[in-house]
């Protein structure tokens, strides 16, 4: 324990530094909200990989593939590919077309106020499930690793957050992120090459053991290599093939609307960077997700299931990683890999606060409240570390009220949805689609969010638990990316024609497509 | 947003011929490489959910065909990384002839 309590103040201490160095480059909105956008692209490519391998995707994947076998590896996949959409569509009309947000881009030549305001509820919506997400799961892993109980360990990593945040802005923010990705693709890369030190360096051997695994699931050993330990129709019943694909649907759609990670291509200088940084991302995220199957599987190769099962014999997800570094690599390790996660939370929560109160500031409180009128220097910069604070205290809040037990996997996957669902429609037509108006736009994001939260609410992870659940899937992407689109459409072609967004829509395309006029970094 | 950026004349830069075909060319491989990758992507958990049976065949030792089509997954991302950044740094090239004369 004492090593753990060590390395984490290290950290700590590492990461206030960065936040002191950063908060005197803060000069202005530009530095706060977008580094200056002054971010290399393989930096940046490390602070979007550091982003997106949430512990939620460290801790929470390792246990599915430990318990669920090649069905939690689907997850690993889908994470990947994902970062396809966003390469492709995404990420270079962002970077030319828009300032600080999402709705940069989406208010370009729409009515700036109804779009602005609802596309600031979804980020909103989004980055505060998404949080809550982390903040339970940090709760419980500080709980169990330092030994801290659960609220003061939410309250801690709240309030560390904010001081990231309100004092160094997207500068910190990014520069924590990228010490965090580096620190766990080192612990990843050596949890990795133990379990083969284990499995004596031949892949045979260690497929082998894997599918004769004691699967700590039921009482006879399974093959973790085939599928269907979580979404088979044995496991999960005649919907479980369908939910599978909706799952892959809302993972591979979800990324690209993912406001997080779309401000993240607001910081480096221009769209070829932003390009440059996509690609760094997916080589290190491609990596990362590729060995989540040697710690995963090598955990269900190599623990003995006492290890990982909790007191009343319940499987305990989140714990595999760090008991499987414990194991090989003794207590310097298992407090290495215990930093790291409390570095990953630390970091995604401070990411996801700061595209929150970037959104209210610029969205909502510049632009929705104000006119846009920027008259007041300095004002939208004090409203995002105000909203920062209020995030920050709901999120803890919440966070406490919910308490250990909540599924924190259930909530990221809300994200996802409402992101895939209400975000990447309207992103996708407001640049490719000319007819396109604000009607479309708010019936999309309107639709995309209340269908996809409605129907996790209605799911078995819902309201009505498994047994009485009206919507048989657990993710709703397969039918609430479909209607955020087709709202979207609708809510267009019913409605007449906008032809100030339409005459507008040559500037967006020459801009989106060329660069010109785009956001330049400010000089040091 | 300067005032000297919005003297610029974006209809006649969006009307030129050479931006045209370049939008049209941008248009067509975002297209057909997002319905391949897609297809692609797909396929996994369709296979993975409705024949079970057909990914469970063993390939190498216990290597099964559906952790080796999950594994070639990464890979088909990365190829589709590397060729999307050859094909989109010729775009640069072609975007820049487009506005070299308001720049």
């Amino acid at each position: 324990m004492s090593i753990s309590l060590i390395m984490f103040i290290g950290f700590v201490a590492l990461t206030l530094l960065i936040t002191f160095w950063a908060a005197k480059r803060n000069t202005g909105a530009s530095a706060y909200f977008a580094a200056g956008r002054s971010i290399t692209g393989w930096q940046n490519g490390l602070a979007v990989a550091g982003d997106y391998m949430s512990a939620a995707s460290f801790l929470g994947i390792s246990g599915m593939i430990c318990f669920s076998g090649y069905d939690g590896f689907m997850y690993s996949v889908g994470f990947l590919v994902a970062y396809i959409t966003v390469l492709l569509v995404v990420a270079e009309p962002l970077r030319n077309a828009g300032k600080y947000t999402m709705a940069d881009l989406l208010a370009y030549r729409l009515s700036p106020r109804p779009v602005r305001a609802m596309a600031s509820l979804s980020t909103l919506t989004v980055s505060t499930f998404y949080m809550i997400a982390q903040m339970v799961g940090a709760g419980v892993i500080i709980e169990r690793l330092i030994g801290l109980s659960f609220a003061p360990a939410v309250i801690g990593v709240g309030v560390l957050m904010l001081v990231y945040v309100v004092f160094g802005g997207m500068l910190a923010t990014t520069w924590v992120q990228i010490i965090k990705a580096l620190l766990l693709m080192a612990g990843a890369i050596l949890l990795s090459y133990l379990v083969l030190q284990y499995h004596n360096f031949s892949l045979a051997t260690f497929f082998d053991a894997v599918s004769k695994a004691d699967y700590a699931g039921t009482a006879e050993p399974k093959n973790l290599l085939e599928p269907g330990l979580k979404f088979g129709v044995a496991v999960a019943g005649p919907w479980g093939p369908l939910d599978l694909v909706s799952l892959g649907l809302g993972l591979v759609l979800g990324t690209a609307g993912l406001p997080h990670i779309l401000v993240r291509f607001y910081t480096v200088p221009d769209a070829k960077t932003a390009r440059s940084s996509v690609v760094w991302a997916m080589a290190i995220i491609g990596v990362f997700y590729i060995m989540t199957t040697f710690f995963g599987f090598g955990a269900a190769t190599i623990l003995k299931k006492s290890l990982i099962l909790t007191e009343t014999g319940a499987p305990n997800p989140n714990m595999v990683a760090p008991i499987l570094a414990q194991e090989l690599g003794g207590e310097l390790f298992f407090a290495f890999i215990s930093a790291v996660a409390f570095a990953t939370i630390l970091a995604v929560v401070a990411g996801l606060t700061m595209s929150a109160s970037a959104s209210f500031a610029h969205d909502f409180y510049s632009n929705v409240i104000h006119h846009g009128k920027e008259n007041r220097p300095g004002a939208e910069v004090k409203v995002a570390r105000i909203t920062a604070f209020v995030v920050g205290a709901v999120s803890i809040g919440i966070a406490i009220f919910l308490g250990p037990a909540v599924n924190a996997a259930f909530l990221v996957g809300l994200a996802f949805a409402v992101a895939a669902s209400a975000n990447l429609p309207v992103i996708i037509f407001s640049v490719f689609w000319k007819r396109f108006n604000t009607t479309g736009a708010v019936a999309g994001l309107v639709t995309g969010l209340v269908s996809a939260i409605g129907l996790i609410l209605l799911s078995p992870n819902g309201l009505f638990g498994k047994a009485g659940a009206p919507f048989p899937l657990e993710n709703p992407g397969i039918v609430s990316i479909p209607l955020g689109f087709l709202a979207a459409y609708l809510g267009t072609i019913l409605t007449p024609r906008d032809l100030e967004a339409e005459a507008k829509f040559s500037e967006l395309t020459v801009r989106a497509h060329t660069g010109l006029g785009s956001e330049k970094a400010t000089a040091h | 947003m300067s005032e000297k950026q919005t003297k610029v004349e974006w209809d006649r830069l969006e009307a030129k011929p050479e931006f045209r075909a370049l939008l049209s060319r941008k248009a067509s491989f975002i297209i057909k490489a997002t319905i391949f990758f897609m297809t692609y992507y797909l396929a996994l958990p369709i296979l993975v959910g409705y024949a079970p049976e057909l990914m469970k065949t063993k390939v190498f030792g216990e290597v099964n065909i559906a952790y080796l089509f999950a594994l070639s997954q990464f890979f088909m991302a990365w190829a589709m990384a590397f060729v999307y950044v050859r094909v989109a740094s010729k775009w640069d090239r072609e975007a820049a002839a487009v506005i070299a004369d308001v720049k």
